[in-house]
């Protein structure tokens, strides 16, 4: 079964464009890929860019007036222009490569907390966040005595805005809340969530690692402080992230870490911070990597966004409509209108690792954990859950497949 | 990939033979393993040899974990307390009898890690935010 969609979006000339995508798993036996919340796979124009970069135009940027140095500085820096404009950033100053979405969290924390924040201060955060949004709160409540506060999530996996609205009368100094999140699949309003804390005259910041692949993110209507992304899940490599900021706070805010090109100036027993976003990029960058995430980008805005979020809707209805014919199987977060293709489940008396075992020797992976959302499973009383995570590249076969896997896996504790 | 769940472990997953808590105990310990949120608490009881005289498990984990446990339990009975801190991870896979890679073997070696760290008397290791 070949899923081509209303929009005219080819599923199987996508597939085409992702070389390990044909690989085997074990002999004979192919690759069905539902882990793309954890990582997605790349593209060839995204491997190529990267390699051409390394064959013909490697050097250090910015400051290398040869050649070489220059074309990679334009390399670099068009990828910085494109995924700026990828998510309607205003500019390119805005648009901060970090090593990933947990690094530009802890930018956040480091820098703007640590100087706005004092004790007794409230930060609001919510029940759903991965541990990248969790933990860098935590190191700075301990360190700055800050009290950290929590949007319940309702037993449906949505975030409880009634409690958000008494919450709020805290006066929370911040705000850290995720999109969409990683475990539920749920995509929180984010947009009405931001309205009422800036109300109240929190700082805002949102993980958009889940998001920012799978939908039109515009930052300019949704008007965060700060949003983080990771390249890795949106076609692109590992090693490099971007946090996008308000100018004025980004502009107020001191470095992040130290080193050459964040500075303008320097003298033995003192320095003048560089101008964004180099303020906040100290040595040399994953440059290979930026190149690469300006590939991904011209490959995910070729297809059109619309697009994916058209086509992975279309298959997440659909694995959710099978998921429900099976007995002692629950699917954890809300129903399909108010998720993405994050579909963690949980069978009656088997383990998540046992399921994941073996779905994997049929070709078919999945996670098995918590998904780095402890206190979320620790809510929902489950130790772990499985979660099968689609993405562009997947199919109503690659579904028809993991359901089989399933129906085996409670065949063998039968 | 069946023959991971040979009927043994399915078995053992299904009806432990060694499930349980005692109180009093002359040995308790509990631990986790982070990357799966398995939950692992053995409780064991000495005569006045030192020999260990009842083994139970308790907690939450994969058919690995729990297979692993009830085998394990069941080999140190009658066992002299230095016996058991000779037990190692060929032992377990032995009894376990399938081959495993590195996350599962984590999965494996937990109930392992929690008895010895156990006879041992290791404290806990958590940092507290």
């Amino acid at each position: 079964m070949s899923a081509k969609t209303t929009t005219g979006f080819d599923v199987q000339q996508v597939r085409k464009d992702f070389p390990i995508l044909s690989r085997e798993v074990y002999p004979g036996v192919p690759l069905v890929y539902l882990d793309s919340a954890a990582t997605s796979q790349k593209p060839e124009a995204v491997l190529e860019a990267m390699d051409l970069y390394y064959r013909e135009n490697n050097a250090n940027i910015h400051r290398g007036i040869h050649k070489l140095a220059e074309e990679a500085t334009i390399a670099y820096e068009s990828a910085r222009e494109k995924i700026a404009k990828f998510i309607q950033a205003p500019s390119i100053e805005q648009l901060i490569f970090t090593r990933n979405t947990t690094e530009a969290i802890n930018l956040v924390a480091f820098s703007w907390g640590r100087t706005n924040l004092s004790a007794g201060d409230h930060i609001l955060l919510t029940e759903m966040e991965h541990h990248s949004n969790l933990v860098p709160w935590q190191l700075l409540a301990s360190e700055k005595d800050l009290i950290l506060d929590f949007i319940p999530v309702t037993p449906d996996g949505l975030l409880d805005l009634d409690e958000y609205q008494k919450l709020l009368k805290f006066n929370p100094k911040l705000l850290a809340v995720t999109h969409m999140s990683n475990v539920l699949g749920t995509i929180n309003p984010l947009k009405e969530i931001l309205n009422d804390a800036k109300a109240v005259g929190a700082v805002t910041v949102v993980d958009g690692a889940q998001a920012v692949p799978h939908f039109p993110v515009n930052v300019a209507d949704l008007d965060p402080d700060f949003y983080a992304f990771s390249a890795h899940k949106m076609c692109g490599p590992t090693g490099i992230g971007a946090l996008y900021g308000r100018k004025e706070l980004l502009e107020k805010m001191p470095p992040f870490l130290g080193g050459g090109e964040m500075i303008k100036r320097v003298e033995l027993r003192s320095f003048k911070s560089n101008d964004l976003p180099h303020k906040f990029e100290a040595g040399t960058p994953a440059i290979a990597e930026g190149v690469g995430f300006g590939a991904a980008v011209d490959y995910l805005v070729d297809l059109g966004m619309d697009q994916i979020e058209e086509h992975e809707r279309l298959l997440t209805n659909y694995t959710l409509e099978k998921l429900q014919e099976i007995p002692d199987l629950t699917v954890l977060g809300p129903a399909a209108d108010k998720k993405g293709g994050v579909i963690s489940f949980h069978i009656k008396d088997i383990h998540a690792h046992d399921v994941a075992q073996i779905l994997d020797g049929d070709g078919i992976a999945v996670r098995a954990g918590h998904h780095c959302a402890q206190p979320l499973h620790t809510k929902f009383n489950l130790p772990a859950t499985s979660r099968a995570s689609m993405y562009l590249y997947n199919t109503l076969e690659d579904v028809n497949r993991f359901v089989d896997g399933i129906q085996k896996v409670k065949d063998i504790f039968g | 990939m069946e023959d991971f769940y040979r009927e043994l472990i399915i078995e053992r997953y299904k009806t432990p033979h060694f499930r349980g808590e005692l109180d009093p105990n002359d040995i308790t310990y509990e631990d986790d393993n982070p990357t799966c949120g398995d939950h692992i608490r053995i409780d064991v009881r000495l005569d006045e040899n030192q020999i260990v005289t009842e083994a139970v498990f308790s907690g939450e984990g994969c058919a690995i974990s729990q297979a692993s446990a009830d085998l394990m339990l069941e080999s140190i009975i009658g066992k002299s307390i230095e016996d058991v801190k000779e037990l190692g991870k060929e032992d377990i896979l032995d009894m376990l009898g399938i081959e495993l890679g590195p996350t599962r073997l984590k999965c494996a070696l937990l109930p392992l890690k929690v008895l010895k760290a156990g006879v041992y008397g290791l404290g806990e290791t958590d940092t507290p935010v």
